[in-house]
């Protein structure tokens, strides 16, 4: 499989992604914001957490309309993936290609802890090697994750059951206090009308290592090349 | 002859800092009156913040060698080999004063020209610690401060990328005014690929690298050289404005111009920045520098020479380029969107040359500012003793149980969750050990390679006994680096104190510097970097001296390593190192008796060592993966702490030596670890100490929900943790009194 990361100003968590997707067996090139093209037979984009371009606007906004988001665009709507994690998620919210917005933390404060979330839905390329109403275990690190979208987008949401991940408890029960950012349903993280693009707020590639907090993170890297390998 | 439009005044000399005498040897070794902007050099070159001289003759005394040491103090941050052709590059340094007048613009910028220092050295930072004093909780600035320098340093290291791993948080009403900020960062560079400041050659460009100049942080470091008054807040404009987005940038340019071997020699512009990088860099080199200001990239119009010589603006480079590759090192910074300009050359002069408008503005010697500005011996006063306080005359609390709860929730013990979880600890994939340890360990790469990594102090015990609290600040980073497993390699100090012109606080500064060097000696630990802070004090009075010790120790195999949670029932508890029961100067003494008083624990560097190695020992031959150090609060708190960490309790059957059972729980005595093991290893563990002369006890045995105490009721888990993760929320939402 062959996964593109977008380095923007300011990206940080690039080499974190690309460590869990090499892990996984793919293989990793990485794409400058100026960049009008994607690398060719690139299979996944993702966009990497950080702070692009500082994030001096609203978080993701500039990067939602740099160059190399047009190619991004095309290829989700080719049907292509793409993976939007932190910054990444923010940035796909500002670039149209998922709905919704992510607001500052309930506590107006950035917050880093290990965090656990409900895999709704085991049938998408990002999340088949999960089972049913598994609890994972990732890490959050952000400041603006508080997902927040009108109720007429929240209903759709959930009635096309593109609710990726929710907050929840080790147990796997939604609670409000496993909701610490104050998302709305708990949302972490919501796919694309056609399932091939996924924006979550948490860290898998941060949990793809037995010393450093766990492996739960690993399952969403083996899917994205398991279902390539398999789609090849 | 070079023009002056205004005269030298004494006010003006005085304004600048400078003591009448300084400013007479100034005029003559240039035997002229200078310009104005010359005093402003000099003024910068010659405060304490640059020159270090009211310490210096001290910090030669300090061991700063060993064969693994590759750099020590003199350069941006020390490098030390850690194996394998890789070296690691760390300092630590303070932002104190910026801090107290602008909490977060100054803890964010601090936190920025550390990590500066580090990648200046052509290392990628992998890890960033701080050390942080507040003062009173009851001081109606503290909760303001607080919540300002913590999303400062989250702010920037966070944004930055840098994993911020650990540090320490404590509370004193001698911060009142004057709190303490304290940032250290670690990075990882290849040893052959190690950067210096030192210019070399004849005429060879010198390159201005990063964010623009501006008018902030004019005389910065003067300010930070600086008694406190009333009137500080109103220096406020001298506090410089971080911005994390363009040190991001300026890294990923710098390391990339640093591969393409385009880079002779580099300085971060921190504190006085064009003035200190440019002479620093010359005098380093034995040359001569020359500069034009009209090619400094501006960020406003009309800055005089005075200005830019001066400016503290943030993120900024300057570097001397192989002749010929300036268009190869344009190329990248003008990628990473950066300004890049040709501002000077190297000469063989030895005279630092400004130019201005066609004009030269300032002519002087480099040396002399440099690396050989003024040097004083200040008189110092010896240092004060308190009485030993014997463990029976320390009264007993109603309930021992009850005491730890308090002690557990006390400010300085208490959970610092609330400030860790503002910081990305986590970015980079690597924190094996998370905030909350005895050490933080970040794994090196892939592995399995590993540093532990602490920072430590114990001020009220320097405040007591300075030597004896050096000693001590030395030894517990040593320990704290062997409670996880790691090899502890070498410290970088942040020396904070008062007034080196008082002979009392110059006394403490000279004691604490003795007691740091014999501790840094007799455990092979040498000093590779640092950091002095002098005139900590407000309105006359003086901060707890606060030599702060950042340690790192590598761990040959991280998967070999201890962490301080309970993992099983059943397990026994050992205690490690001797305990007399030592309760002067002790938490316990101070917070529940409400006594600051008393002689420090002494440290006993040979048993230190005896038994740190002897812990390491069981951790590496994967005998025990469970260890904690005792510190403040003692045995108690650490069995709290271990039994909080890992939700499994504890059951201590009585107290196994003769003493008060309050003075075996909450004494100080050093050098103690406590460990969990199998119960069936226990014996042979015994055995093995005994044959050691280390002192060794079984003294409980995990098990259940709650801690029991001798003769006491047990105390849930649950009632310890909450009281010990409730009070720093709870402080920082309430309103200010």
């Amino acid at each position: 499989m062959k996964a593109a990361i977008v380095v923007f100003p300011g990206s940080n968590r690039d080499r974190d992604a690309a460590r869990a997707l090499r892990l996984a067996g793919a293989s990793v090139s990485s794409v400058w914001h100026s960049e009008h093209e994607l690398p060719h037979g690139t299979d996944l984009v993702v966009l990497p957490g950080g702070f692009s371009y500082g994030d001096y606007l609203r978080c993701g906004a500039i990067a939602g309309r740099a160059a190399v988001m047009d190619a991004v665009r095309a290829h989700a709507a080719g049907g292509g993936l793409v993976l939007g994690i932190c910054n990444g998620f923010q940035i796909l919210c500002e670039s149209g290609l998922l709905p919704g917005v992510l607001m500052r933390n309930a506590n107006l404060r950035f917050i880093c802890h290990w965090q656990h979330l409900l895999v709704e839905r085991t049938d998408t390329a990002f999340t088949n090697r999960y089972q049913s109403g598994q609890a994972i275990q990732v890490c959050v690190a952000h400041g603006e994750g508080n997902y927040f979208a009108d109720a007429d987008t929240v209903r759709r949401l959930e009635a096309e059951n593109r609710v990726a991940f929710r907050y929840c408890d080790p147990d796997g029960n939604i609670t409000a206090d496993a909701n610490r950012n104050g998302s709305l349903n708990s949302i972490a993280g919501i796919y694309s009308e056609k399932l091939n693009v996924l924006g979550l707020m948490p860290h898998p590639e941060n949990l793809v290592d037995p010393l450093v907090g766990g492996i739960d993170g690993r399952g969403m890297f083996e899917s994205l090349t398991g279902s390539l390998a398999k789609a090849a | 002859m070079i023009r002056n439009d205004v005269p030298i005044t004494p006010e003006l000399v005085k304004e600048h800092g400078l003591k009448a005498d300084e400013y007479e040897r100034f005029l003559a070794l240039i035997g002229r009156e200078p310009t104005l902007t010359e005093l402003g050099i000099v003024s910068a070159m010659w405060n304490e913040h640059c020159s270090y001289k009211s310490s210096r003759i001290h910090l030669r005394t300090l061991p700063t060698s060993a064969p693994w040491v590759i750099q020590g103090p003199g350069e941006n941050a020390g490098v030390i080999d850690i194996g394998d052709g890789l070296a690691c590059v760390f300092k630590m340094e303070s932002h104190n004063h910026p801090s107290f007048i602008e909490p977060y613009q100054g803890a964010a910028t601090g936190v920025g020209g550390i990590l500066r220092d580090v990648f200046t050295m052509g290392a990628r930072p992998i890890a960033a610690l701080n050390s942080l004093r507040f003062g009173s909780p009851a001081h109606p600035k503290t909760r303001h401060l607080v919540a300002g320098v913590v999303a400062g340093i989250g702010g920037y290291g966070n944004s930055f990328g840098v994993p911020t791993v650990g540090g320490a948080v404590g509370f004193h009403e001698r911060y009142d005014g004057n709190i303490l900020v304290n940032a250290m960062a670690v990075g990882l560079a290849r040893k052959d690929a190690i950067f210096y400041a030192a210019a070399a050659g004849v005429g060879n460009p010198i390159v201005y690298l990063g964010s623009k100049t501006g008018r902030d942080g004019i005389h910065g470091a003067t300010m930070a050289s600086a008694e406190f008054d009333d009137a500080s807040a109103e220096k406020r404009p001298t506090v410089q404005v971080g911005d994390p987005f363009a040190e991001k940038l300026l890294l990923e340019a710098c390391l990339e111009l640093m591969k393409s071997g385009a880079v002779i020699a580099i300085q971060d512009m921190g504190a006085a920045g064009l003035t200190c990088s440019a002479v620093e860099m010359g005098a380093k080199g034995n040359l001569g520098v020359e500069l034009d200001l009209d090619k400094v990239p501006t960020r406003e119009e009309g800055m005089t020479a005075y200005e830019m010589m001066l400016s503290e603006s943030q993120e900024r480079m300057l570097m001397v380029l192989k002749p010929g590759m300036e268009a190869e090192a344009q190329d990248i910074f003008r990628k990473w969107g950066l300004d890049f300009a040709v501002i000077g050359k190297t000469t063989d002069t030895l005279r630092f040359v400004v130019k201005h408008r066609g004009e030269v503005v300032a002519d002087l010697p480099i040396k002399e500012l440099g690396d050989e500005a003024p040097v004083y011996d200040r008189p110092h006063l010896a240092n004060t003793f308190q009485p030993v306080i014997p463990p029976e005359s320390v009264a007993a609390p109603v309930s021992n149980a009850e005491a730890l709860k308090r002690l557990a929730g006390s400010p300085d013990l208490c959970s610092k969750r609330w400030v860790w979880e503002q910081y990305d600890h986590l970015i980079l994939g690597n924190t094996v050990q998370t905030p909350g340890g005895d050490a933080a360990i970040v794994r090196v790469e892939d592995g399995p390679k590993g540093l532990a990594l602490t920072t430590d102090v114990t001020p009220r015990y320097c405040e007591a006994d300075p030597v004896e609290g050096g000693r001590q600040a030395v030894a517990e980073a040593w320990r704290n680096i062997t409670a996880v497993g790691g090899k502890p390699l070498a410290v970088t100090d942040n020396l904070n104190f008062a007034s080196p012109e008082r002979p009392e606080a110059m006394g403490q500064l000279v004691g604490c510097i003795r007691g740091i060097g014999e501790a840094c000696r007799a455990l092979d630990f040498p000093v590779v970097s640092g950091n002095v802070s002098l005139y900590n004090e407000t309105n006359g009075r003086g901060i707890l001296p606060t030599p702060t010790i950042g340690g790192v120790g590598v761990l040959d195999d991280t998967r070999r390593h201890a962490t301080l949670a309970f993992k099983r029932e059943g397990d026994a508890i050992l205690l490690v190192g001797e305990t007399r029961g030592w309760l002067g100067q002790s938490v316990y003494l101070r917070d529940i008796c409400g006594r600051e008083e008393g002689a420090p624990p002494p440290v006993d560097l040979e048993a230190e060592r005896r038994n740190g190695d002897f812990v390491r020992h069981l951790i590496h031959s994967g005998l025990a993966d469970t260890v904690h150090d005792c510190s403040d609060g003692g045995l108690g708190v650490a069995l709290a702490e271990m039994a909080m960490a890992g939700g499994i309790g504890a059951v201590m059957p009585e107290c196994p030596v003769a003493l008060p059972c309050h003075a075996f729980l909450f004494g100080e005595d050093q050098g103690r670890y406590v460990i969990a093991v199998d119960p069936d290893a226990a014996p042979d563990i015994l055995y093995s100490a005994a044959s050691k002369g280390i002192p060794v006890a079984i003294i409980g045995m995990t098990g259940a929900d709650s801690l029991t105490l001798p003769g006491e009721e047990a105390i849930s888990v649950a009632e310890l943790r909450q009281a010990h993760e409730a009070w720093l929320p709870e402080y920082m939402a309430a309103e200010p009194a």
